[in-house]
């Protein structure tokens, strides 16, 4: 019992951190056609700058901030300085322009924080764990799923219920009459990419005590956003939030359960969901 | 046996009835002319009947044969060509191997791929003879890019034409065009071989007239008027619905 | 006639340098030949048929596995391990392109990424069959079956070179054969080949699946190269570094993209040896790449000096060079008759 409630809470709180990113990606998406490879690079490298903060300052909410705050200097140069510059609505270049990213990012940062696994410790008031009826549920796992959750609602809200969410969905409906009816789609689409980037580093760091932060994992967890959007559908915030819990359960039952087949239990699905419905559970075509 | 025939078409966009039971028949080697304002349904219909979208429901006949549910590909093979309404051409190709490509379909050596292509004179013929009937053989090895507009549409009727087909349906070919070039494409329309059923889609009156045996008007996706050229011209309620939506 | 002589003199010149060439420089010359196919086959697809593909590493590393895996555990025949590796890489083809091929742009970049992960994660996660992530070291060289032995340098350099040659050979037929012409169709507008009578998803298929084996052939040369195989030769690090070769010899050109896989074959040697930052280089060359020489190095020649180059035609950014030029058939004896 306690093995599949520890299960079920390991798998919805790495669900919540494959939602941040896919959040991320999918906005991005949605409203720039951009894939972006280099969304992996914004969770590792706002870790790694976490640690580096929290080591110094020993606050994890300086080190958190201080994390974001890089990241999304990161991204704007990137969506500004650099992605601006290719032809619009061609994925490959675009893809290909991030890749380097990827790489550049990734191998600087082994370069500078080395090759070794690191954990970013958690904040004190998360250490113990929490009773819950009779089960004892670790407080930091409990933390991760509020953030997720806080963050879906908070999105949801935002693009359902506010004047901004409003732009939003007419520049990703069509940005031409958008811009015709004065929206400052330019702007928008910074502020969009600032803001997925800064969903990725806040994914990166929250994941930092709980999956540590290492050479590769801007890899790993760029191919699991992946697939938590081609099952949910790229440009849906719902396909996002679903997708990650499925993909985040799926994975931690699969490595529990069938190590060696870890693998299987994610990329089976998509599999069969990419040949029943190309667009993924909540895509439109 | 009519060429054609398409009975209760219906398609929708969203919640937007873009076809709603659409019938008529048009007969071998008629050319008949579609009438009707922007948004009518003009090209929503001739998306359907080539197969680019699924109507909802509905039955499209080719010769007699039902082609329904028959891809795009399949439909061509049975003689239905088209031109777009928006330039759909190979922007990189010469105007040569656009033509190429065209007479290539209806040939059976599409699928080699052992042999280079010149190893078939017989599409470099029957393309050099295309371009020379519609003089446009020194443009050749022009690439499409490259024509002006003008001959980019005379290109989009060509490329149909070139694949033999029996039935042909023209997406406003003179859209965006000077008079004269306008009426040097009417002119290659009324010079297509007799033999070729015509669906012409086409704002200018004048044009639409000329080309026209019988007439359809579509409006709100339904088929208001439908008559002989003679006879839709005097229609009031063809002038009410059409007259001032030409300038637009 | 200038390209015959060209192409003659070029095969001549790779013939004849390896008595030059230190035999590190031998074997170095070798890789460049081996990724100018693996090149050359993503070219076919993105370049031709306009599919890009961030996953071609998967039909490269299954011809590795399945060479490397026969080879060392079942059995020891250069016929019997290089055919089956071909076969193993066209099912992989046959497969992903049934489940990738219904996709378009961003979602078929994401789905071919996501299938090729599944095959690297079975490589990395199955020990007993892959040995994880340290790979099946010692495959021999191809000479069991032979005539006579590939196990020198020299030998399997030859060998590299005819294989090239032939492969490069027939993908020259390919690109100008009907159904080449109707790959550039289709990429060029799927549309208008549908209703042209073009049945385009088997050209895609057929597409798809021929550069899956040609990738594979180079994965088997590879493997024999290196008598070694890796989870790293299915990773989205390969996928991307032999797209980046395409763009960079300029897709759409068969030369272009093998000169983009010896260029980077050569740059990753030269930089290896004097810096550990390999990928931050290689990083910097995509964002380069991208940003200034999209239509890649075939294209700025073409541009320079080509027929199409004149002022009136500024190259587009962002696009592919040009196509393979028809031979103007217009002045052949056949034609001029008509």
């Amino acid at each position: 019992m306690t093995f599949w409630t520890i299960q079920t809470l390991n798998g919805v709180s790495f669900g919540m951190l494959l939602f941040l990113l896919a959040a991320g990606l999918s906005l991005i998406f949605g409203l720039m056609r951009i894939l972006n490879l280099a969304h992996g690079s914004y969770y590792l490298l706002g870790a790694y700058v976490a640690l580096s903060v929290m080591n110094v300052s020993g606050s994890f909410v300086v080190a958190a901030a201080a994390g974001i705050a890089a990241v999304v200097v990161l991204g704007i140069v990137m969506e500004r300085v650099f992605l601006r510059r290719l032809p619009p609505r061609e994925e490959l270049p675009q893809a290909l322009l991030t890749f380097g990213f990827l790489l550049i990012v990734g191998d600087l940062s082994l370069a500078y924080w080395g090759g070794g696994p690191q954990t970013l410790p958690k904040p004190e008031f998360l250490e113990l764990p929490v009773r819950v009826g009779p089960v004892m549920f670790p407080a930091y796992r409990l933390f991760v799923i509020g953030v997720g959750a806080l963050v879906g609602v908070s999105l949801w809200f935002l693009q359902e219920r506010t004047r901004l969410g409003a732009m939003l969905r007419a520049a990703i409906d069509d940005a031409d009459i958008a811009r015709a009816t004065g929206i400052d789609v330019s702007r928008l689409s910074t502020g969009v990419f600032a803001f997925g980037a800064a969903l990725a580093a806040l994914g990166g760091i929250i994941a930092g005590p709980l999956l540590g932060v290492y050479p590769g994992a801007d890899f790993e967890i760029l191919l699991l956003a992946f697939v938590v959007v081609i099952v949910g559908g790229l440009g849906s915030l719902k396909g996002a939030f679903f997708g990650g819990l499925l993909i985040g359960l799926l994975d931690n039952f699969g490595k529990a359960l069938f190590p060696q087949l870890a693998m299987f239990t994610i990329f089976a699905p998509m599999a069969i969901i990419l040949a029943v419905r190309p667009s993924g559970l909540f895509g439109s075509r | 046996m009519s060429a054609l025939a398409v009975q209760e078409l219906t398609h929708d966009f969203g919640g937007l009835r873009a076809l709603d039971g659409v019938t008529f028949e048009v007969a071998e080697g008629e050319r008949l002319v579609i009438l009707g304002p922007n948004g009518a349904g003009k090209t929503t219909l001739f998306n359907v009947i080539t197969g680019l979208l699924t109507p909802a429901s509905g039955r499209i006949t080719l010769f007699g044969r039902d082609v329904t549910r028959l891809a795009t590909h399949r439909r061509a093979r049975l003689g239905l060509g088209r031109t777009f309404q928006v330039t759909t051409l190979f922007p990189r190709l010469t105007v040569l191997e656009s033509v190429l490509l065209a007479v290539q379909g209806s040939d059976s050596a599409r699928f080699t791929l052992h042999r280079p292509i010149t190893g078939f004179p017989r599409l470099y013929a029957r393309a050099e003879q295309l371009l020379a009937d519609w003089s446009l053989t020194e443009r050749r090895h022009v690439r499409t890019r490259e024509l002006s507009y003008g001959e980019q549409r005379q290109l989009e009727l060509l490329l149909a034409l070139a694949a033999e087909p029996r039935v042909l349906l023209l997406d406003e070919p003179t859209a965006g065009l000077s008079p004269a070039e306008t009426a040097s494409v009417a002119e290659m329309i009324r010079r297509f071989p007799r033999d070729v059923t015509i669906l012409l889609i086409e704002h200018d009156m004048d044009v639409a007239l000329a080309l026209a045996e019988r007439l359809i008007v579509l409006h709100y996706g339904r088929v208001v008027a439908a008559g002989p050229r003679d006879e839709i011209k005097g229609d009031p309620r063809v002038a009410e619905i059409y007259l001032g939506v030409e300038e637009s | 006639m200038k390209t015959k002589l060209g192409v003659a003199a070029g095969a001549l010149g790779l013939a004849l340098v390896p008595f030059a060439l230190s035999s590190y420089q031998l074997g170095l010359l070798t890789k460049m030949l081996i990724f100018a196919l693996f090149a050359m086959s993503l070219d076919l697809v993105l370049g031709y048929g306009g599919l890009p593909s961030l996953g071609h590493a998967a039909y490269f590393g299954v011809g590795a596995y399945t060479v490397g895996l026969l080879a060392l555990r079942v059995i020891d025949n250069f016929w019997i391990d290089f055919g089956a590796g071909l076969v193993a890489a066209a099912v992989t083809a046959a497969l992903f392109g049934l489940l990738a091929l219904r996709a378009r742009g961003a979602y078929l970049l994401m789905i071919t990424l996501a299938l090729a992960q599944v095959l690297w994660g079975i490589a990395f996660g199955w020990r007993w069959l892959t040995g994880g992530d340290d790979g099946l070291p010692g495959v021999p060289r191809p000479s069991a079956g032979l005539p006579w032995s590939l196990a020198g340098g020299l030998a399997y350099y030859y060998f590299v070179l005819v294989v090239f040659l032939a492969v490069t050979a027939a993908l020259w037929i390919v690109v100008r054969s009907p159904f080449g012409m109707a790959l550039i169709g289709i990429r060029e507008s799927e549309r208008r080949m549908e209703v042209l009578g073009y049945d385009t998803w088997r050209y895609k298929y057929a597409a798809f699946v021929l550069a899956g084996v040609v990738a594979g052939l180079s994965g088997n040369l590879y493997v024999y190269y290196n008598g070694f195989v890796s989870p790293a030769y299915l990773s989205i690090v390969f996928s991307a570094m032999v797209l980046i070769m395409v763009i960079l010899g300029g897709a759409g050109t068969l030369l272009g993209p093998a000169l983009g896989g010896a260029i980077i074959v050569l740059l990753e040697n030269v930089v290896s040896s004097s810096t550990e930052r390999w990928l931050t280089v290689l990083g910097v060359i995509y964002v380069v790449v991208t940003l200034f020489a999209p239509a890649g190095i075939m294209g700025f020649l073409m541009n320079m000096g080509g027929p199409y180059g004149s002022p009136h035609t500024p190259p587009t950014r962002g696009e592919l060079p040009t196509v393979p030029t028809l031979p103007a058939r217009g002045e052949s004896p056949t034609i001029r008759n008509v």
